[in-house]
């Protein structure tokens, strides 16, 4: 089946107005977003982002303004018909629990009246998507399903019709961090391959650089504070408003931007478990710039760091010498986990896998650090001409602090 | 004569009236349902219209039942019409509040996915509001039969249909041999009408109830 993708989404001074308040809730907000791409609204708490996206699929009507999808304008389309075109995923997944899984994931296809089979089909395929087991999940209900395979369920069912546009609001904010990290792998991998719009609403800046192409962050009354790609907000904040919400460790974060496959991977001399013995001794005297060779076990993934010497030492049994290979970060991982890999390892490297763990190269800390310099050296002019700023501001604020903090002990006593 | 006689002596009129009765009672606990659902419907979304449902519903219960059925008397005529109004009033209290808490317990998180993904508002109410309130609708319907199932005795002063016959009969004639074996013929009846209505509840409930709710 084609999977058609993404529609652009335009928003004109959309407002919302509730009766009985002075301020609107929504004021004004315009945005163009573009086809097949992923747009986060982070916030603080009551800023009135989740209202902006439920005005997209006018689940809240809004006051005035206008909303185009794919050129279209639908402000004033029978809402129920619009809804049937645009994904909503949802907290705590809004899966029905008094529906199987099945059901819930054929509600949209048969509200649009696909054929039976067609629905089946699609049920099956949408599981297989969200990295469910047909057979196992099809018939359950979702009290007998994790928080995180519920979620899994709920974008399924978003995704059923095949609708270009998905709206998100805050669907990973109930499930551990854990499995909020695993699902946003997932949600970037489903991505890759389908090219949705996605409007995305969550008050996690860190959940928003890793899942946005682009970022908006919305101060109250969704007024836009800056709109823009996840590098620039990290580094160049446009107010601070901003970077009060970027949060401190701008370039820790940055290091989640980009990931393994995009800065040089090296080669490794390796040899394989089931190699002749006397090829693998050869290979260890020969191995001149490292002194060292991976061993990858029968399926090519990593399995021993071996040393001259480790071989002769074990007297020649494979399985008592060099040391297990302990970490591995795959070709997708970010660079801080990369980072985080290599401060861990005795000798600084780690060793980069494929997709079905198989062995693909080597990063090290040299790498790394050459690349971390190239990525903050493009940056560091604007961050630290904005460091000062804020440096500026921040010191009455800190001594106030500080007195408060000296006055508490005295009015307890 | 002793109880077990007058049993097996009278028993053809015994089974007529026992009939009857649940004919009866399930007939207006069919129409209460409808109506009491329905009011729950059209009210449980605003809170003065569901006050409103349940406070007169509540006080139509107050009403003493020989009361209600005296007074629709006049209006309806006797037998089988006062009584069913009667009884259809009495039952809808249970349902109607149960209704309009079930409504309201749904997650509003699951009406605005329902909304959301394209439901219009009568499919999330049929689709999910109301299969997810049904248990407690259940429930109250539970509880009014049991009501109506004693109150339909006194439709026999309307001379409505019924075991309440069998009681009346036996309360006018005390004194006489039979009229212990009457009043406790036409007691005993109702009783174990009302477990039997009960023991159905407890299957339709099993057959109902989706396995994805039922607790």
């Amino acid at each position: 089946m084609a999977e058609a993708s993404g529609a652009t989404i335009e928003l004109e001074q959309l407002t919302k107005r509730y009766p009985g308040s002075a301020e609107p809730a929504v004021d004004g907000v315009s945005m163009e977003i573009g086809a097949g791409e992923t747009v986060i609204f982070v916030g603080p708490s009551g800023c009135g982002k989740s209202t902006t996206l439920k005005m997209i699929n006018r689940l809240i009507e809004p006051t005035s303004g206008r909303i185009r999808i794919g050129g279209e304008d639908v402000t004033h389309m029978d809402p129920v018909k619009l809804r049937r075109k645009i994904g909503y995923a949802i907290q705590s997944s809004g899966l029905f629990p008094h529906m199987t899984v099945a059901e819930n994931i054929a509600l949209v296809p048969r509200m649009v009246g696909w054929s039976r089979a067609r629905v089946r089909d699609r049920v099956e395929e949408m599981l297989d998507l969200v990295g469910l087991d047909p057979r196992e999940f099809r018939g359950r209900y979702p009290r007998q399903l994790s928080g995180g395979q519920q979620q899994r369920v709920g974008v399924a069912r978003a995704l059923a019709a095949d609708p270009p546009v998905l709206l998100m609001d805050e669907p990973f904010g109930a499930v551990d961090p854990i499995t909020r990290d695993h699902l946003q792998d997932e949600l970037i991998r489903l991505q890759h391959e389908l090219h949705k719009t996605i409007v995305f609403v969550t008050h996690d800046f860190d959940e928003a650089i890793k899942l946005g192409d682009r970022i908006a962050v919305l101060r109250e009354r969704s007024h836009i504070a800056q709109f823009d790609t996840p590098e620039a907000i990290l580094t160049n904040p446009a107010d601070d408003f901003v970077s009060g919400f970027v949060g401190a460790g701008a370039a820790l974060k940055r290091l989640n931007l980009t990931r393994v496959r995009d800065v040089g991977v090296a080669d490794f001399p390796t040899v394989r478990l089931d190699d002749p013995l006397q090829s693998i001794f050869d290979r260890l005297r020969e191995a001149t710039t490292t002194n060292e060779l991976l061993l990858l076990d029968r399926r090519g993934r990593p399995y021993k760091w071996l040393r001259r010497g480790d071989l002769m030492r074990a007297k020649g049994s494979l399985a008592r010498a060099g040391t297990l290979v302990g970490d591995t970060v795959t070709r997708d991982a970010t660079l801080r986990d990369a980072l985080e890999a290599v401060l861990t390892d005795s000798s600084g490297r780690v060793a980069v896998t494929g997709r079905r763990g198989e062995f693909t190269g080597v990063v090290d800390m040299e790498t790394l650090l050459n690349s971390v310099h190239e990525l903050l050296e493009e940056d560091r002019l604007a961050a630290l001409e904005h460091r000062h700023d804020l440096e500026e501001l921040r010191a009455p604020q800190t001594r106030a602090e500080q007195e408060g903090a000296d006055h508490e002990p005295g009015e307890r006593a | 004569m002793s109880f077990w006689e007058y049993l097996a002596s009278r028993h053809e009129q015994l089974l007529i009236d026992t009939y009857q009765q649940a004919s009866l009672v399930f007939q207006c606990m069919v129409l209460a349902t409808a109506i009491g659902v329905a009011i729950g419907v059209l009210s449980y979304r605003r809170d003065w219209a569901a006050t409103l449902a349940v406070t007169s519903t509540a006080t139509v219960l107050t009403i003493p039942s020989l009361a209600l059925i005296g007074l629709l008397i006049p209006w309806l005529g006797l037998g089988v019409p006062p009584t069913v109004t009667a009884l259809t009033l009495y039952g809808l209290l249970p349902v109607v509040r149960n209704a309009i808490v079930g409504l309201r317990g749904v997650d509003p998180a699951l009406v605005d996915a329902a909304r959301g993904i394209g439901m219009s508002r009568t499919a999330a109410l049929a689709r999910v509001e109301l299969p997810l309130a049904w248990p407690p609708i259940l429930t109250g319907i539970r509880v009014a039969t049991q009501m109506l199932m004693g109150i339909a005795a006194i439709a026999a002063y309307a001379s409505g249909p019924g075991l309440g016959n069998e009681i009346f009969r036996g309360i006018a004639s005390l004194g006489s041999a039979n009229a212990l074996n009457q009043v406790l013929a036409g007691t005993i009846g109702i009783v174990v009408l009302a477990l039997l209505f009960d023991a159905c509840y407890v299957l339709l409930g099993r057959l109902t109830i989706p396995r994805g709710i039922r607790g």
